[in-house]
């Protein structure tokens, strides 16, 4: 028997189940959010017209089409709200995953460099607090930043500062949360990199005079790139969409891209354009997903 | 070549401290018998009773307990599936799909794929409650499955099932007796793993929830929005406190199977 064909057909059977249910309630939901994007606003439930029944048949789908309209997009690019919102979002992103990068590389590092049986006891130290509620991480900063919180008794006791700082409502915090709640996106992926690098490429380096340094930058480094792109991607991409964090922490005046969503939706209870903004959203996120995808497969598919 | 600096060791040390700090704290101040929460005013259990008596969050506790291991049940049989189909059936029509719908829930920000499902649910007029928001995280979390047992199976020695087969197995058989208990502790880590995550979910389970069904996560963040209060101190301790033992329990578990081979990743 071939090992090749191992499994082969009822392999393909064990497809049928989640493939059907990834389709349904993962695929075709996009395609109401676009139908969606592209229909007015109207106060009644469901708050959108026009609403396909289909007992009526053709003529009910021709006229639902020819009611489709751009209005939305139109005002979403029109908008000066929901650009900066946009913009926003991206940069905080970006910022925050190269702060991720900068805080998590030397954490993975040490942890590649911990001898073998510690390895999996760090490895456990940083996955733990990613079991725990997301919610719960950001709510204990709450604790820590308010104006009485811990840091700033801390500070004061210190003599660090005169007087309690602002913390809660402000970018600083922002940025603290969503750093400590992505660290571990970020440090798994390059610990993984880091902790395959042959160790005797490192001692050639040495050998040939290379100092520490000069190794790091022209072994290790390079050598570990897939691990950065992989975390880089792993905390960007959801980042990008990011609602709790900002929320609880950061002030109201310029919310992120996923507060805006949430606003038009919950609050202004305008589903139009809280739909045309999630198509929006994804398609600029497009990019790093396929790029993301083409990762993760090679990564789990690849070691056979 | 495996040398420790006094660099590594300090930066395990900082990311190890700025990682558990902030849960230490919050710990610590849910046993704290002052009302203002920044005033310490000695231990008591008080917040907790206060817990056990608000009726609203225990019935929010017990609705996202019901969600967590009913939507955890199906995503690991689902997120199973769609894992020895990826590892095992070499190639069929649609694979590259089928694996972007598995991956891409992984990292899509939630507010789309809350409002998406939501779209569904209201198109489809189904009644919004337990049951959408249970299909909700059966979605997501079946893809953390995927990800957990397809990276067992990946790494697992195929030439038992090829022995089983060849001892006249048919292949349901092989997966059954061989391939099913070997992977075993990464399938019950799956589960794990999307129990905590349906636990936790607040975005998801705020689109697709109706009125009569608030999960935990809902209600303590309507709490939190009006800022710290020492009884979601004492909750987030509890909830804290048994997601420490269920992973006590399963890295004991783990231990145990461990001679089977090489251990479930953790992710």
């Amino acid at each position: 028997m071939s090992g090749r064909r191992l499994f082969t057909t009822p392999a393909r059977r064990a497809a049928v189940a989640p493939l059907l249910w990834m389709l349904l309630f993962f695929l075709l939901p996009f395609g109401f959010v676009l139908k969606i994007s592209l229909s007015q606003t109207v106060i009644a439930q469901p708050p959108y017209v026009p609403v396909f029944d289909p007992a009526q048949g053709m003529a009910a789908l021709k006229a639902a089409f020819a009611t489709l309209s751009l209005e939305n997009f139109r005002l979403l690019a029109a908008d000066h709200l929901y650009i900066l919102s946009y913009l926003r979002s991206i940069v905080v992103a970006l910022i925050s995953t190269a702060i991720l990068l900068a805080v998590g590389y030397p954490v993975a590092y040490g942890m590649s460099r911990l001898p073998a049986r510690w390895q999996p006891i760090a490895m456990i130290l940083v996955i733990v607090p990613f079991w725990t509620s997301f919610l719960i991480r950001v709510y204990a900063w709450i604790n820590i930043l308010q104006h009485d919180g811990i840091l700033n008794k801390t500070l004061l006791a210190l003599h660090v500062v005169s007087a309690p700082v602002v913390w809660l409502s402000t970018d600083t915090a922002m940025y603290i949360g969503i750093v400590y709640s992505y660290l571990p996106f970020m440090i798994l992926p390059l610990y993984a990199t880091l902790a395959k690098i042959d160790t005797t490429l490192l001692e050639a380096s040495a050998d040939l005079g290379g100092s520490r340094l000069a190794t790091f930058w022209l072994v290790t480094f390079p050598l570990s790139l897939p691990g950065v792109g992989a975390g880089a991607l792993l905390c960007f991409i959801p980042i990008v969409g990011e609602f709790v964090i900002p929320d609880l922490l950061a002030g109201s005046r310029s919310p992120m891209i996923g507060q805006t969503l949430w606003l038009e939706f919950f609050t202004n209870r305008d589903w139009p354009v809280a739909s045309a903004i999630a198509i929006v959203l994804l398609v600029l996120l497009l990019a790093p997903l396929l790029v993301y995808e083409r990762m993760q497969r090679r990564q789990l598919e690849g070691r056979r | 070549m495996k040398h420790l600096s006094r660099f590594n060791i300090t930066s395990l040390t900082l990311g190890l401290a700025f990682l558990y700090l902030p849960i230490v704290v919050l710990v610590i101040y849910s046993f704290n018998a002052s009302r203002l929460v920044t005033v310490w005013g000695g231990w008591s259990l008080r917040w907790y009773a206060e817990f056990f008596n608000d009726a609203a969050m225990l019935s929010a506790a017990a609705m996202s307990l019901r969600v967590g291991v009913v939507s955890a049940t199906a995503a690991t049989i689902l997120g199973t599936l769609a894992a020895v189909a990826l590892t095992r059936g070499e190639s069929f029509r649609g694979r590259t799909l089928f694996s972007g719908m598995l991956y891409a829930p992984l990292v899509m920000p939630e507010v789309i794929t809350g409002l998406s499902l939501l779209l569904l649910f209201v198109a489809v007029n189904a009644e919004r409650g337990f049951w959408t928001v249970t299909i909700a995280h059966t979605t997501l979390t079946m893809c953390f499955v995927t990800v957990v047992v397809q990276s067992r199976l990946g790494s697992l020695d195929r030439s038992l099932e090829e022995a089983a087969m060849d001892l006249g197995c048919d292949p349901l058989r092989a997966f059954l007796k061989v391939t099913l208990p070997l992977i075993l502790p990464s399938v019950a880590a799956g589960w794990m793993l999307a129990f905590t995550l349906s636990m936790d979910d607040l975005v998801i389970a705020s689109f697709t929830t109706g009125p009569g069904s608030t999960t935990l996560p809902i209600r303590i963040y309507s709490e939190v929005r009006l800022g710290v209060k020492p009884e979601i101190n004492a909750i987030c301790t509890l909830i804290i406190g048994s997601i420490a033992l269920v992973i006590i329990a399963a890295s004991l578990a783990s231990k145990l199977s461990s001679r089977q081979g090489e251990s479930a990743a953790p992710l």
